[in-house]
């Protein structure tokens, strides 16, 4: 392997997991989930897709054809973060929703002292 | 709806593409297994499927991924300087998209671009009133936010697809 | 260089998933630790990847991607069970 295409496939390995780090000090450190919601499921898909480059010019380089494999695994990612981050942000607006009404409920029950359990129904 | 042996020749093609890409090294028995597969699938599947709009503009549509990958680098970039930097300077928010578009499966790619664009993710489609739910990471301003996505992302998608 | 490079790269993808651990345990809402593990399934792809390239054979791609899929409908099936309380309706 030449020194230009390793060094290529070195930087773009060291860039991938720095921004795949990245990705988890946002998961870590910001204050509520929505905001969490930014950090992992963007820059690991595109510190994945920097890896999965890297790899592609290292066995392409080294087989002598076209490594094609990352590609699918890459498509895959591409599809799948946009709609595994719609569904966590509905459950979490969905859970934030019954918390407020079961707080609410527990409140009126309490106001008109009425006895009996609350129905928790969803 | 098209009958015939291949109602769907772009998704048999990507089917056909993909078993490629995942068994290549290529050989005659895996390209003829491959091309089965891209009849039946469609075949099989065809009543899963929702008729997708026209693809009219093929070379505005290369245009857009190439502006959407533009994007994904350069607010990764910005949403990474935000991750490290001081918390308290974000102004996290919800902002409401009114949308033009009315084909679900165009939405879907419009909601699908916003959440892959790092600081936006498309949280929900209001399909009485047609808004998308869109939360910022920092977005002091949601209403310069909202005119954004409309006329980067939507507006193209439309004259795309025509609709 | 390639050598060095990979090492480094494991260690800070090691302290990504230290971070996604620190965040799957403290939680607080159970959707937080959903959103912890996928990004540990997305991270340990990275690490397989990685693994791939330093011992030079293609051999751990079908593992990547059979992780990519199966992180996806674990994900899904979470988000799903907190949205109606139940999986299969």
């Amino acid at each position: 392997m030449s020194t230009a295409t390793e060094s290529a496939v070195a930087v773009l390995i060291v860039l991938g997991a720095l921004v795949v780090l990245l990705g988890s000090i946002g998961l870590a450190r910001l204050p509520n989930f929505l905001d969490r919601l930014h950090g992992p499921t963007k820059a690991t898909t595109l510190g994945v897709g920097a890896l999965l480059l890297a790899s592609a010019i290292f066995f392409s380089n080294r087989d002598g054809g076209v490594s094609l494999h990352e590609l699918a695994i890459l498509l895959f990612l591409f599809l799948s973060a946009p709609v595994s981050a719609h569904l966590l942000a509905k459950a979490a607006l969905h859970r934030q929703h019954a918390v407020n009404r079961r707080d609410h409920e527990a409140l009126t029950a309490s106001d008109s002292s009425l006895p009996g359990d609350i129905d928790e129904a969803s | 709806m098209k009958r015939g042996l291949l109602p769907r020749p772009l998704l048999s093609a990507t089917v056909l593409l993909l078993w490629l890409v995942i068994s290549s090294p290529v050989s005659a028995g895996l390209l003829v297994l491959g091309s089965l597969l891209a009849v039946a699938v469609p075949l099989l599947t065809q009543a899963f499927w929702p008729d997708p709009p026209r693809l009219v503009r093929p070379a505005r549509a290369l245009h857009f991924v190439g502006v959407v990958a533009a994007d994904i680098f350069t607010a990764n970039w910005r949403v990474a300087r935000q991750v490290i930097g001081p918390l308290c300077r974000l102004s996290p928010a919800l902002v409401e998209v009114p949308l033009d578009l009315r084909d679900p499966f165009v939405v879907t790619l419009l909601a699908s671009v916003v959440s892959l664009t790092p600081g936006t993710v498309a949280i929900d489609v209001d399909r009485r009133r047609w808004i998308l739910l869109v939360h910022a990471l920092d977005a002091p301003d949601p209403q310069v936010l909202a005119r954004a996505i409309k006329q980067r992302y939507e507006l193209p998608l439309r004259e795309i697809f025509a609709c | 260089m390639l050598n060095a490079a990979i090492e480094i790269a494991f260690v800070l993808i090691g302290a990504a998933q230290a971070l996604n651990l620190y965040r799957l345990v403290r939680g607080p809402d159970t959707v937080d630790r959903v959103l912890a593990l996928d990004t540990m399934g997305i991270n340990t792809i990275a690490l397989i990847i990685l693994f791939a390239i330093r011992a030079a054979t293609t051999t751990y791609f079908e593992t990547a991607l059979l992780l990519a899929l199966l992180g996806f409908v674990a994900t899904a099936a979470f988000c799903k069970f907190l949205l109606r309380g139940d999986l299969i309706e």
